[in-house]
């Protein structure tokens, strides 16, 4: 008797074995957005997959809090550690509040990047910008300059004031200022990403400023919300709505006229690099330092700087003429 | 003197003295039109304050309704992208937005759940499926057809459809809390549930109603909303209920249940819909707004605590009780 016991022992430990290593070989990434249910995320998370399908052996969880809360992310991370991912690839909501968390899932042997929205550096391994802050802080400044030759008031209407991206585009915008005589920074509110305060904070800069001829929204819900505060205060031609928006979301605004043009990098493309990266880092065929390049699949290769930061690409512009192809995309 | 001492006076002339004080620093804000404006952007939360006023009233509260007012608002938005009639939406939305509200009042009434909790999780189902409906798709301003999105916005006598919508509700529910049998039974729950039963009111029954009154004007709300701002998604009025609350609380609704008017309920949704869209145009940095909005509200409380504290010292022990 003992000695069938031992066998079955035996036989169930090794299935045990068996079945760990074959699920072993299926590579975890997370992809942690800044909250469920935003279009330019969504997209992102159908890139990831695409490069999921692509790699072969790439299970993808994603994943994010309901609300855009730093909280809310601490937690999801937090039970991704416990589920035991490869690599956790996040768009931040806060630039530090994540980094304890972070670090405890890297002391783990997790792989740690942001894309989109950054960490600090002690929280990551290496940072994937969907361009280079320069580009999308000069894109749209020229975005709103474009259509104002004689010049004019601007303002910016941002997501949270803590948005780390944002910010950053902001002071790159700030700094490329000087090159555009006549445009005139009037302003910088902030929607916190919410539609009803970012229509009321657009109603709240025309009310101020009576002669402002553009406003800059460097967030796809802002953008939206300043096109129908404008449409709604009959200023249309007037004010021209500008920034960073998703085609399929613009297109009305484009096609009544709120909007003449706005930029965007493809989300899909983002996903697609940010899980390419991750799966890179954890097969270990690259390592996450300065001057490294990473392979991105189809993209080409990301090449660190100094911060191990990397941009993916230009930011791209739409208007009038190629929103019709693109808004059933994303 | 006695009109000095009303809870509604007070606030009205908080009102007044805070435009006063915004007007001081840019006088466009009192233009008569740029006060309707205020007065069109505060009509969602004064319909929403409406319902919660009468929850709270029968010793409850209703945390899911802006939840209820994103789902039903991104159902209106579906029915009208698949080609169904505005008459009928707004039947649907307000059905809709009532079921919603039964469930709670089932909930509350026939299991004896706290309102609390039971709103609670509700708030979160009714999230989670406009998630699942949607797969976190948006429904955006191309994709509903020009009349669904002109029914707030047209004027009538000067005022936008949806403030006339504000104005119509409050004065129904105020003939309804004061000359109908449902309306005192509200007060009587909530001011002294025993008294209630001796008085042949189901008490269980009356919070049901008062979950489907809650539910059925988050529901008309949330096609407003959607319609207005011309876009649905999940996130639609993310932290709304906390600002129905709020003004529930700041225009003197007693959270313990049984005391306040529909008239405190207005005031305090103006209120809060003052500060809301004063302070972009003051410059006045976002954080100030809920430093405000929370000063406003402990104040109201001490308020309301110091005008209902009995007078004179309590002697007998039981009285106290």
């Amino acid at each position: 008797m003992s000695i069938w016991k031992k066998a079955l022992a035996t036989a169930a430990v090794a299935t045990a074995l068996m079945a760990q290593s074959a699920a072993a070989q299926d590579v975890k990434i997370a992809i942690v957005v800044k909250a469920l249910g935003i279009g330019f995320f969504e997209a992102a998370a159908k890139g990831a997959e695409e490069a999921a399908a692509e790699l072969g052996d790439v299970e993808i969880i994603y994943t994010g809090p309901t609300d855009t809360t730093a909280e809310g992310q601490i937690e999801v991370i937090n039970s991704l550690i416990a589920q035991g991912v490869n690599a956790i690839a996040v768009s931040a909501n806060d630039k530090d509040a994540l980094v304890p968390t972070l670090q405890k899932a890297m002391e783990r042997g997790i792989t740690v990047i942001s894309w989109d929205s950054g960490v600090a550096p002690e929280g990551r391994m290496m940072h994937l910008n969907p361009s280079s802050n320069a580009l999308i802080g000069n894109t749209i400044i020229k975005l709103a300059a474009d259509h104002l030759p004689e010049g004019g008031d601007v303002a910016i209407l941002s997501a949270s004031a803590t948005a780390t991206n944002q910010n950053i585009w902001i002071e790159e915008a700030t700094k490329v200022l000087p090159n555009y005589p006549g445009i005139n920074l009037v302003a910088t509110v902030y929607g916190d990403d919410l539609a009803d305060k970012s229509y009321r904070e657009a109603q709240g800069l025309m009310a101020t400023y009576p002669n402002l001829k553009a406003i800059i929204a460097p967030t796809t819900v802002g953008i939206l919300a300043a096109s129908q505060a404008v449409t709604d205060a009959g200023k249309i031609g007037e004010i021209n709505v500008t920034g960073l928006g998703l085609p399929s979301e613009m297109a009305g605004a484009v096609a009544s006229g709120a909007t003449k043009s706005f930029a965007i990098w493809n989300p899909i493309d983002l996903g697609y690099a940010a899980t390419m990266i991750s799966y890179n880092l954890v097969k270990g065929n690259a390592k996450a330092e300065p001057g490294a390049e990473i392979g991105m699949g189809r993209m080409g290769a990301a090449k660190l700087d100094d911060g191990n930061e990397a941009a993916m690409s230009d930011p791209f512009t739409y208007d009038a003429s190629n929103i019709e192809q693109f808004k059933s995309i994303f | 003197m006695t009109v000095l001492k009303s809870r509604e006076a007070l606030l009205a002339l908080a009102i007044l003295v805070s435009v006063g004080i915004i007007a001081m620093r840019f006088p466009a804000f009192v233009a008569p039109g740029n006060l309707a404006n205020v007065f069109n952007d505060t009509a969602p939360l004064m319909l929403l304050a409406i319902g919660q006023m009468i929850v709270i009233l029968t010793k409850c509260i209703d945390l899911s309704v802006a939840a209820n007012l994103a789902l039903t608002g991104m159902v209106a938005a579906l029915m009208n992208g698949a080609g169904v009639p505005l008459p009928l939406i707004l039947c649907a939305v307000i059905v809709l937005g009532g079921v919603l509200g039964a469930v709670n009042g089932v909930l509350v009434w026939k299991l004896g759940i706290p309102s609390i909790v039971v709103t609670l999780g509700t708030m979160t189902i009714y999230r989670g499926t406009i998630f699942i409906m949607t797969e976190g798709k948006w429904v955006n301003a191309h994709e509903m057809t020009e009349g669904f999105k002109a029914l707030p916005r047209l004027v009538f006598l000067g005022l936008p459809v949806m403030s006339w919508i504000a104005i119509a509700t409050i004065l129904i529910f105020a003939v309804v809390l004061t000359r109908t049998a449902l309306g005192r039974a509200f007060y009587a729950v909530g001011g002294n549930p025993h008294a209630a039963v001796y008085a042949g009111i189901d008490v269980g029954r009356t919070q049901f109603w008062a979950f489907v009154i809650s539910g059925a004007l988050a529901g008309f709300t949330g096609y407003l909303w959607v319609a207005r701002y011309a876009v649905a998604y999940v996130d639609v009025a993310g932290g709304f209920e906390l600002d129905v609350v709020a003004a529930c609380v700041i225009g003197g609704i007693a959270i313990a249940g049984g005391a306040g008017s529909i008239w405190g309920a207005m005031l305090g949704a103006i209120f809060l819909g003052v500060i809301k869209n004063a302070l972009p145009v003051v410059g006045i940095s976002p954080f100030w707004q809920m430093a405000i909005s929370g000063t406003a509200i402990i104040l109201a409380v001490a308020f309301n605590a110091a005008q209902s504290r009995p007078k004179g010292r309590l002697i007998l022990r039981e009285a106290a009780q």
